[in-house]
C-alpha cells in the first residue's frame, strides 16, 4: 500500500459555470436576453419586474420566479398576462445553473425578447452562482438603509446595473446618498445606479432604455 | 443548506481524480476557501461526513486553507484588509478596489492510498 499526494486545483464552481454558460449561449442565440435579478426580501424585485415589463411592452418577456416555497409572485404575474413559471427551491437560498437549465422547458421561447429570473431574496449566495444570465441586476431599496454596499460587498461588486427602489422613503429613513454611492463606487466603477419608485413607475423608463441598449 | 450541493461537487471532483490515479481510498482532501467565497468550513464538514459514505472519500480528512479577503490601493500599491463600514486604504485614506484574494474556492490536492 502506498500513499501519495495528487495536485488537483479544480474550482468547485466549474460544473455550475459550464452549465450557466451553455444556458446563456443557447438563449442568446434565440435572441433572449437574460437578466438575473438579485435583492433582499421585500426590496421590490417583483414590483420592479412588473414596472419594467410595462415599459418593455414592445418586447416579449418571460419570467422565472425563484421562491423558497410560495407561488404568490407567479400568480400575480400570470394575472397580468405575463408568461411566467415558478421554481421552488424548498429551502435553498439561491438558484443555481442546473436548476435554471432544467426549468427552461416550462417556457415557450416562441419569440426573441427578455427573460427575467427573480433570484431568491438574499444578498449573499445569489451573487456567488452564475445561472446563465447575460447581466445581473441588483435591486436595493432605500428603506434597507445606505450601508448595504458595506455589508454585502460581493452583490454590489458583481452587479451590472443597480436599482435603488422606494426612493420616496429616503427622507423618512435618513438615507445617506453620499455614503451609499461612495460604497457602490468603491466596489463597482461602472454599473449605472437608477433611482426608481415602483408605486408611481418613476425611473423605470430609463432602466428599460438601458436594458434594451445593453441587449443590443 | 447552501453547502450541500457544493459538498457533493467536492466529493465528485476528488473521486474522479482518485480514480484516474487508481486509488483504493482518499485519505485527505485540501480545500482552499476564501473568506468572501461565502462557504463555511464547518458546514461543508458536516455534509461531507454524511454524503461521503460508500464513496472513495469516506473517512477522508477535510483540510481547509482559509484566505482572508484583501483590497488593493493603486495609489500606494498595497494590499490591505478592510475595516468594517469602510473601503479606505490604511495609508492614504482613499477607497481602494476589491481583488480576487479571498474569493477562492477550489480543491487544491488530495492524498490517496493505492494498492
Ligand atoms: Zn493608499
Amino acid at each position: 500500500m502506498a500513499e501519495k499526494e495528487i495536485q488537483v486545483v479544480q474550482n468547485i464552481f466549474d460544473e455550475n459555470d459550464r452549465i450557466a454558460f451553455a444556458t446563456q449561449e443557447k438563449l442568446g442565440k434565440m435572441g433572449v436576453f437574460v437578466v438575473n435579478i438579485m435583492g433582499a426580501p421585500g426590496a421590490g424585485k417583483t414590483s420592479s419586474i412588473i414596472n419594467l415589463i410595462q415599459q418593455l411592452s414592445e418586447n416579449k418577456v418571460y419570467v422565472i420566479e425563484g421562491d423558497i416555497e410560495s407561488d404568490i409572485d407567479t400568480v400575480k404575474l400570470k394575472e397580468l398576462g405575463i408568461e411566467a413559471i415558478q421554481i421552488n427551491t424548498n429551502g435553498a437560498c439561491h438558484l443555481d445553473a442546473p436548476t435554471i437549465q432544467s426549468s427552461l422547458d416550462g417556457l415557450s421561447f416562441d419569440k426573441p425578447g427578455l427573460l427575467f429570473i427573480e433570484n431568491i431574496g438574499n444578498l449573499v449566495c445569489p451573487a456567488e452562482f452564475q445561472i446563465g444570465e447575460h447581466i445581473k441586476m441588483l435591486i436595493c431599496s432605500a428603506a434597507e438603509g445606505s450601508d448595504k454596499p458595506y455589508k454585502y460587498p460581493l452583490a454590489f461588486e458583481k452587479a451590472d446595473v443597480i436599482l435603488l427602489t422606494k426612493c420616496d422613503l429616503k427622507t423618512y429613513v435618513d438615507f445617506n446618498d453620499e455614503f451609499f454611492l461612495k460604497g457602490v463606487r468603491a466596489l463597482n466603477k461602472t454599473a449605472p445606479v437608477f433611482e426608481v419608485n415602483a408605486k408611481t413607475g418613476q425611473g423605470f423608463e430609463d432602466v428599460a432604455g438601458w436594458l434594451l441598449q445593453r441587449k443590443g | 443548506m447552501h453547502e450541500y450541493p457544493i459538498t457533493e461537487q467536492i466529493i465528485k471532483i476528488a473521486s474522479e481524480k482518485a480514480k484516474e490515479n487508481n486509488a483504493r481510498s482518499i485519505t485527505r482532501i485540501t480545500l482552499v476557501v476564501g473568506e468572501q467565497s461565502g462557504f463555511i468550513g464547518e458546514s461543508i464538514q458536516m455534509y461531507f461526513d454524511i454524503i461521503s459514505k460508500d464513496t472513495l472519500c469516506e473517512g477522508a480528512v477535510l483540510e481547509m486553507e482559509n484566505i482572508k479577503a484583501k483590497w488593493y490601493c493603486p495609489d500606494c500599491n498595497i494590499h490591505y484588509a478592510r475595516q468594517p463600514f469602510s473601503f479606505a486604504c490604511p495609508d492614504c485614506g482613499n477607497d481602494g478596489m476589491p481583488t480576487n484574494i479571498g474569493k477562492e474556492f477550489y480543491v487544491k490536492d488530495i492524498e490517496i492510498e493505492t494498492e
